[in-house]
């Protein structure tokens, strides 16, 4: 192995037709990427498009199949992680790699320790973190538990771990999508001067808004391929979306919010009521606390808040699927008494959060899962009609464009996309009146999110009235006729559309500020 | 390797216009029927290659040559219509109970109680013999056998199912504690009350006895095997309607597979739950009118010790499916009436140590091979 000798012109990183296939399915097939020293380079794509594999790739943690590496000109190509540590590529991980009960200090310096004889040097350690913390401008109480820290509190534990490492190239994979805007402006700001620092920042994100204002140059993946490289400065979002998509898409976040305003709450009596609502979390304390809204016909409720405030809760609650204090009325009617399946049948559909624990069951096939929940509508006598189950499978999957157009296909076969199709396809061809929409585009493809969003706006339009829970703040926006933010469990703020924008909504999501 | 090729043209422009992506999913849908059938009967053929293996190994060990030790396995089991009643006798207990197992493991539940379900189903079964009078013709008298052999094995079922949906027991803890109370129960109810002086049974029923085998050919002469194979094959085909074609199945499968989801889409995970193991259990009942109404007509303090735990193994083996534990229950009853035969060459046990190498065989080669089948097809998986 003949490495060519580090030049100041190589670019940081440079991937070269890389090739990773797990089993049957190429998560890379000849990707590219070029990263220039000390740039804040943007990968972005829709799910699936293979760009986590290819971080991971480089940060060491798989080997490719075929294809070259190098960084600051070395070639690495099939390098450990080790390795890459070592040449300081670190990765920040979607999912925070840190033990909730040591302090942050410690989960600073874990696998590389500072140690007095046998014993860590706690002091020391905490020393270190705090330099290193004022060094970056990434804020962090070096002795507190990590447990007790907000979630973009933990974030930066992360960043600050990868750089006490010597990390001087910076992978963060969907860094923004548990942080609510002051805190994402704050991350902006600390990889804006890890830059002036000389770092190289890659950002992997299917977030248009964050390409366009923080990254400099970007890369665009589609099934496993580069299709694109450009500068930021030179394109526009709707640029991006077509070569992620491969057409033009109509994009959330500047679409039109089209709704008509709705008209005084109290003129027409309201499909679903929720008063003091309280739910008791896991071990008995409270996630939500008297809770009370109401949601007229014709009306999306858009919920914004960060995840874990008790959004969860309250829609799971709503369903029958919790115990909780206070009442829920659907159309006037009390629902304390009603199982998940009355209620169900008294008018209320529910697109859960979680596809893949809820939602669907995945070894069934399309068919099943598209009567999950109504399974007791298709029968006859003890058996399931599955002619009916079938030509009701074959009706959904035309009109909501489930593919492959399969209804035998188990739903595990699908993509996200397309498995989320099912479960809106299934919840809107209910009768209902009610639509408890949790995260509905969550992990979906550009496609599939605008298709998903016009029915649920077909929704309200047809005098439903939709509660909607969503961690992307765009798509409550763009779907929402009020906004109400859920913090710590409570609804700290219920404003009309008109006056709800990223900058109002801020304090409230972080907790700075509560109205309501 | 040679020095790194050139860089890409370094112009900031799109550099490729890539097709649209492929769908994700397999576009041609459903894999084909032959793959579905090569997924089902590869991976158990394998497992007992590999069994095979082990077997000749330990034959081999004993300084026999395992050709004359399959030939002579195989003589006693299949080769006569004695030894093949045997393994017919031997299987519908064995279908009863994997068939139990099996329903539980749809669930999402592990009854390792079948073995005190049998009994219990055997004993009342007995019971209900003991009262009804003499020379009614089994048809009529049938039905109230197959009540009594439920309703005792699904009460002994129902209690965990009800401790668990109740109380979140773990249902492998009460099945196995079960075990012990009902076994001791009812030996101590036959030897204290229901004894025939000097023996471990109860009188002979006096109605009802299931015809035998031999009772049509003579050379089934001196086997058990009796009509209570047909209530297995109904028992069989009962169990595929239920969990693959009913309402109640669907949800207990749902149960099984995704508890969450299951309670998503309104279904009472509680109630699917004691009901699951409470059927179970009338399943595992149904198994002891083989021996009371079929060979010896008269309960008897472990009339079929053991065939409970191995109902576990059955519906392992047999994957769950029905078909799947018919195969299984054939495999183990020869396996188990086999080593009879082979005695004069090689110990016994050795045939109980190749069951268990069976068992050890499919938990470990069968998801290996499914995964490999797939992978070879380009089917599906985790980017």
């Amino acid at each position: 192995m003949s490495a060519t000798s580090p030049s100041p012109v190589a670019p940081a990183i440079r991937l070269r037709d890389i090739v990773k296939s797990f089993g049957p399915v190429q998560a890379n097939r000849g990707a590219e990427l070029e990263v220039a020293h000390g740039e804040i380079h943007a990968l972005v794509g829709e799910n699936g498009a293979g760009k986590s594999t290819l971080m991971r790739v480089l940060a060491g943690m798989y080997a490719p199949d075929s294809g070259l590496m190098a960084v600051e000109g070395r070639d690495v190509t099939g390098w450990s992680t080790a390795d890459a540590i070592a040449a300081g590529v670190g990765m920040v991980h979607q999912h925070f790699m840190l033990v909730p009960t040591l302090t942050v200090a410690e989960n600073v310096v874990l696998g590389s320790e500072l140690t007095r004889g046998p014993v860590l040097d706690r002091a020391a350690a905490e020393e270190a973190v705090r330099k290193l913390s004022v060094e970056t401008g990434l804020a962090v109480p070096p002795a507190a538990k990590v447990a007790d820290l907000t979630v973009g509190q933990a974030q930066r534990v992360e960043i600050l771990k990868t750089l006490y490492r010597g990390a001087k190239i910076l992978i963060l994979d969907e860094p923004t999508a548990v942080l609510s805007p002051p805190e994402v402006r704050e991350l902006w700001g600390v990889l804006r001067s890890l830059k002036q620092s000389g770092s190289t920042v890659v950002l992997i994100t299917h977030k248009l808004d964050e390409v366009i204002e923080v990254s400099e140059t970007i890369t665009v993946m589609r099934a496993g391929k580069t299709v694109a490289r450009m500068a930021t400065a030179g394109t526009t979002p709707q640029a991006i979306a077509r070569a992620m998509v491969g057409r033009d898409v109509a994009l959330a976040l500047d679409a039109e919010y089209t709704g008509t305003p709705m008209p005084e709450l109290g003129a027409v009596s309201a499909l679903l009521e929720v008063r003091d609502l309280a739910v008791a979390g896991a071990n008995g304390q409270p996630v939500v606390k008297s809770a009370t809204f109401s949601i007229a016909p014709g009306e999306i409720l858009g919920i914004a808040g960060v995840e874990g405030n008790g959004q969860t809760e309250l829609i799971e609650a709503i369903a029958g699927l919790r115990q909780y204090t206070g009442s829920i009325a659907l159309a006037s009617r009390d629902l304390a008494t009603l199982n998940v399946r009355a209620r169900g049948d008294a008018g209320l559909s529910h697109i859960p959060e979680d596809r893949h624990d809820r939602a669907l069951i995945l070894d069934y096939t399309v068919a099943e899962n598209l009567i999950l929940g109504q399974q007791h509508r298709f029968t006859r006598g003890a058996a399931l009609d599955t002619p009916r189950m079938l030509e009701h499978a074959r009706e959904l999957i035309s009109r909501y464009d489930i593919r492959p157009d399969n209804p035998a296909l188990a739903a595990r076969a699908l993509s996200g996309g397309n498995q989320q199709k099912i479960v809106v396809a299934r919840e809107m061809a209910r009768d209902f009146k009610v639509l408890l929409a949790a995260q509905p585009t969550r992990g979906v493809d550009v496609g599939a999110i605008e298709f998903i969003h016009a029915r649920l706006r077909e929704a309200r339009d047809q005098g439903k009235a939709v509660l909607l829970v969503s961690a992307d703040l765009a798509e409550v926006l763009a779907l929402s006729d009020r906004v109400a933010v859920m913090y710590g469990g409570r609804i700290v703020a219920m404003l009309p559309r008109a006056s709800a924008t990223p900058e109002t909504l801020g304090p409230y999501m972080t907790g700075a500020e509560r109205a309501a | 390797m040679s020095a790194f090729p050139p860089p890409p043209d370094p112009t900031l422009e799109p550099v490729v216009e890539a097709p649209l992506p492929v769908p994700v999913a397999r576009a041609s849908g459903r894999p084909s029927r032959r793959a579905q059938i090569e997924e089902a009967v590869l991976p158990p053929l394998v497992a007992l290659l590999l069994a095979a293996v082990v077997g000749d190994l330990l034959i081999l060990s004993f300084g026999q040559s395992p050709g004359a030790v399959y030939r002579l396995l195989l003589d006693g089991t299949w080769g006569n219509a004695y030894g093949f009643g045997q393994v017919l006798y031997k299987a519908t207990t064995l279908v009863f109970t994997g068939l139990a197992v099996a329903l539980g493991l749809r669930a999402g539940l592990f009854n390792i109680g079948a073995e005190s379900q049998l009994a219990a189903g055997g004993f009342c079964a007995a019971l209900v013999g003991l009262v009804l009078p003499p020379g009614i013709p089994a048809l009529f008298v049938l039905p109230v056998y197959i009540l009594a052999a439920a309703l005792g094995g699904g009460a002994v079922g129902a209690v965990p199912g009800v401790l668990k949906a109740r109380f979140g027991a773990h249902e492998v803890i009460v099945t196995i504690m079960l075990n012990f109370i009902v076994l001791a129960l009812l030996n101590y109810l036959t030897s204290t009350r229901l004894h025939v002086p000097d023996t471990l049974h109860t009188a002979e029923i006096r109605s009802g006895q299931l015809p035998r085998l031999s009772d049509m050919s003579s050379a089934f002469q001196g086997s058990a095997a009796n009509a209570a194979i047909l209530l297995a094959i109904l028992a069989m085909i009962g169990l595929w309607w239920f969990l693959f074609r009913t309402r109640r199945g669907f949800e207990l499968r749902a149960v099984g597979l995704q508890p969450h989801a299951a309670e998503y889409g309104g279904i009472d995970v509680g109630g699917v739950t004691w009901r699951a193991l409470a059927l179970s259990g009338a399943i595992a009942g149904l198994g002891g009118l083989n021996y009371v109404l079929g060979y010896k007509h008269y309960y008897e303090e472990g009339f079929a010790t053991g065939a409970g735990f191995l109902g576990i193994a059955v519906a392992l083996v047999g994957r769950s499916h029905p078909i799947g534990i018919g195969l299984a229950a054939l495999l183990f009853a020869t396996l188990s009436q086999g080593g009879l035969a082979v005695n004069a060459l090689v110990p016994k046990q050795m045939v109980d140590v190749l069951q268990a190498v069976v068992i050890l065989a499919v938990a470990t080669s069968v998801p290996e091979v499914r995964r490999l089948l797939r992978m070879r097809r380009g089917g599906g998986g985790d980017r």
